[in-house]
């Protein structure tokens, strides 16, 4: 593999990233799926980079999982979208910061279709009026929280406090980067490094001291989908799709799945657990899963923060290996305590994946 | 094992790592002929079983030079021998033989 | 006596500058490299024949030896069109004059890179018809970890027919060429499995379709209906391809120790200040246009200036030796008759 010819093309899909002051909207499923998530986001921005980034409680899912499901008709998407554009314009900001590949897809999707169809955006405009009042611009900037974290991961490596290397050997460690489909698949100028060989996990990772592992099925789906995997009976379908990419990543033993979007992590971390059930197999070592992290739990990771404030009790692959690997302290004792230092219960062992 | 009301689907990609050109290999053999085929699908458009059925010569010569050996399995003995598509085949393929040698193999499979 | 400029000392402009020559004319040939031959220097064998290109090279440049006036290193920076014909200003402030000008400027090579998914300058043992070319020419086929290739892949129409790649037409060679390689690597690797996949083979040209059915009768390569979607690297170096094999309606992967991709002819972008120039206008596909092209392909839209080989699409080399032979005829008449039509001129200009 030639690196050079990687770096040339990146080259190529360089975005502009606006360095401060975000309007962040949320996402609707990964406050459920990883709820650390995206606190740690607000924490490293502010905190950590002393970031304006600012949020309002009344903005609303941007509806991509109905739209993609056929739920969701266009026209009520491009509207509510619309809204949240309206909240960011209220808020006297220019810079949208996008927590889910979902939404930030859609954002450019529907951006794009207006670029092309002014009408369209005249019509949205005037339902927008007439149901709320409300009026907005268009963000001048739109970047998925993964690419500002991309933007300052040098800073985040100066800050770190644990690298993405094994502390016994020295040896980074092996990094699986799965990009979610609607970064870049759609618009590859929209997202950094492009669709074939995006870099925005890749720059975080290697930043952080990981090294990055090329598998055959790096681009394949993770098989999330939107209606197949809502119907129960479909979800072997999804879950198909996930089996071909562990597969495929496997012989190269990596150490974590390194992600940017919603559904991907989710399904690559319960899938191991699924899998493991019906066929017996598992993909880490000894019977372990290979965990499965966000760019902002990683990120939070290595800048120090506590596993158990970020949210890693919640994965269905057990951290603990990889955070001994990386020579990160934890309390082991104190995984299953909430915030307020109540327990918040312990989910049942899996017969076949092993976990802590 | 848990029964969680859904499973895995196989995968219906052809693997061409996996796959045996045995068959092949045993056809060519005996009626060399078989190399000669373009996939125009003339020998299909007016075979008289294709009618009524998925018999497709083109077809199975394919599934033959891609080791997909189960797909021909049943279709193979679907012919009648009638030889349309041995007067209608433009590079002189000799059909027939083809079909025989492709019962043959799938009756010797496990000797090949 | 008549003079003519000719830009591009490949195939089609030696051939066109030869005959002209022969015919009495001044003949300046303008080459941009340190030799005549153009893309034919690359070449190792030619098809259907498997001649070597080097034969057909050395005679194309015996013939433009005599009374030819061959500048190699140079560029023409401008050009300007007068009464009498045309002044080309050239590289290091040198000045010629020409009553007719040739575009023999030929075509670009696809760069192969720029089909992304595919790896070209990323996977180590995805190489490119050119490439191969000049394995042949040097005698070594190997992978770039030093092994004999036992399965290698062909992949056809790579930057031609392809409009998302800004090449909407089909590069014509590609396919025969294939073929021919396919053959050259199995002779050379007889135990190794080769696999062609291609979209339509086009065998246009006489004794191609009999090459395209000895490769697969005498060498028994596999021919399989598809276009590439996306090529990755295995741990080995070995590259994993993904098709839809179209005739079974399937999908298909498989490892191949080695990928060739058969890049395209496009136009070259090169001609653009030049052409800008001249005023002589392009096609959609981005070729030069003809101004008839079954009857006076030869012509541009600008009097007295001329074009032959593939600046208007992509050719065999038997086709662009025809071609210029034709243009040489073309540019004669035209020369000849620039006078006789100055004198109808004036006649017109008393009735």
């Amino acid at each position: 593999m030639n690196i050079e010819g990687k770096k040339r093309l990146w080259q190529e899909y360089q975005k502009e990233i606006a360095g401060d002051h975000y309007f962040f909207v949320r996402s609707c499923i990964r406050q459920s799926f990883f709820p650390g998530a995206e606190m740690m986001f607000l924490k490293i921005m502010r905190e950590d980079l002393g970031k304006d980034v600012v949020e309002n409680p009344g903005h609303t899912t941007c509806t991509g999982i109905g739209y993609h499901s056929d739920i969701v008709p266009l026209e009520t998407t491009m509207t509510v979208v619309a809204r949240q554009f309206a909240l960011m314009t209220e808020a006297g900001y220019k810079n949208y910061a996008v927590s889910c590949i979902t939404s930030f897809g859609l954002y450019s999707e529907i951006l794009e279709t207006w670029k092309h169809h002014p009408e369209i955006e005249t019509r949205i405009r005037e339902n927008l009026k007439r149901a709320t009042g409300r009026e907005f611009r268009i963000p001048e900037n739109i970047a998925h929280a993964s690419d500002i974290l991309y933007k300052y991961r040098s800073e985040i490596a100066e800050k770190a406090k644990y690298k993405l290397v094994d502390k016994t050997t020295g040896q980074p460690l092996r990094i699986v980067e799965h990009i979610g489909c609607h970064y870049a698949k759609m618009f590859p100028h929209k997202g950094v490094g492009g669709a074939e060989y995006p870099h925005v996990l890749v720059g975080l990772a290697e930043a952080l001291g990981g090294e990055i592992i090329d598998y055959p099925e790096r681009r394949h789906c993770c098989g999330f989908g939107f209606r197949h995997y809502i119907v129960k009976v479909n979800r072997g379908y999804s879950l198909s799709c996930a089996k071909v990419k562990f597969d495929s990543m496997e012989p190269y033993k990596p150490d974590l799945i390194l992600t940017n979007c919603p559904g991907c992590p989710y399904f690559m971390d319960r899938w191991q657990y699924a899998i493991g059930e019906m066929e017996g197999k598992t993909y880490g070592e000894n019977g372990y899963g290979i965990p499965v992290f966000t760019y902002e739990e990683l990120a939070a990771l290595c800048l120090g923060y506590d596993p158990w404030e970020i949210g890693l009790q919640t994965h269905q692959v057990t951290p603990e290996p990889v955070l001994r690997k990386m020579g990160v302290s934890f309390e082991i004792d104190k995984k299953y305590l909430g915030p307020n230092g109540k327990e918040i219960g312990r989910p049942e062992k899996p017969k076949v994946l092993v976990v802590e | 094992m848990i029964e969680f009301g859904y499973s895995l689907q196989a995968n219906r990609q052809i693997d061409m790592d996996l796959n045996n050109l045995r068959m092949l290999k045993y056809i060519r053999n005996n009626e060399p002929s078989i190399d000669w085929c373009m996939s125009c699908g003339t020998c299909a458009s007016g075979c008289t079983a294709a009618a009524n059925c998925d018999l497709s010569l083109r077809r199975m010569i394919l599934m033959v030079r891609r080791g997909e050996e189960a797909e021909i399995h049943d279709l193979v003995f679907r012919c009648r021998f009638c030889g349309k598509c041995l007067n209608a085949c433009p590079r002189g393929v000799n059909t027939r033989n083809v079909i025989y040698w492709m019962q043959q193999a799938v009756i010797n499979i496990n000797a090949l | 006596m008549k003079s003519i400029a000719i830009i591009g000392g490949g195939v089609a402009g030696l051939e066109a500058a030869t005959n002209l020559s022969r015919m009495g004319f001044s003949v300046t040939v303008i080459e941009e490299k340190d030799q005549p031959g153009g893309k034919l220097n690359q070449w190792h064998a030619l098809f259907p024949n498997r001649r070597p290109a080097a034969e057909v090279l050395a005679s194309l440049k015996n013939h433009a030896k005599l009374g030819i006036n061959m500048m190699l290193n140079t560029r023409v920076e401008n050009i300007e069109k007068n009464d009498d014909g045309f002044a080309l200003a050239l590289n290091h402030n040198r000045m010629i004059t020409a009553h007719a000008v040739l575009l023999a400027t030929g075509f670009e090579l696809f760069d192969a890179s720029k089909k992304e998914e595919y790896g070209y300058g990323i996977y180590d043992n995805v190489i490119t018809s050119v490439d191969l070319e000049q394995a042949f020419e040097k005698g070594i086929i190997k992978t770039a970890e030093g092994k004999i290739p036992k399965k290698i892949g062909f992949i056809h129409c790579v930057g031609s027919r392809d409009e998302k790649a800004g090449n909407p037409h089909c590069s014509k060679v590609c396919c025969i060429t294939g073929v021919k390689q396919a053959i050259e690597l199995k002779e050379r690797i007889p135990d190794s499995e080769i696999f062609m996949f291609y979209m339509d083979l086009r065998m246009f040209g006489r004794h191609f379709e009999e090459l395209y059915k000895e490769a697969q009768v005498k060498h028994h390569i596999q021919f399989i209906r598809g276009r590439l979607s996306e090529a990755f690297e295995n741990q080995d170096n070995t590259v994993m391809i993904k098709i839809e094999d179209t005739l079974l309606a399937k999908p298909l992967k498989m490892n191949l120790d080695l990928l060739v991709l058969l890049v395209g002819m496009q136009p070259s972008r090169g001609i653009d200040k030049i052409l800008h120039d001249l005023e002589v206008e392009k096609d959609a596909d981005g070729f030069l246009k003809q101004a008839d092209s079954q009857l006076t392909p030869s012509k541009t839209n600008v009097p007295g200036v001329f074009a032959v080989g593939t600046v208007t699409g992509p050719k065999t080399i038997g086709e662009t030796i025809s071609d210029a032979r034709a243009v040489t005829l073309e540019i004669a008449n035209y020369l000849h008759n620039k006078v006789a039509s100055k004198i109808l001129k004036n006649e017109s200009y008393f009735i």
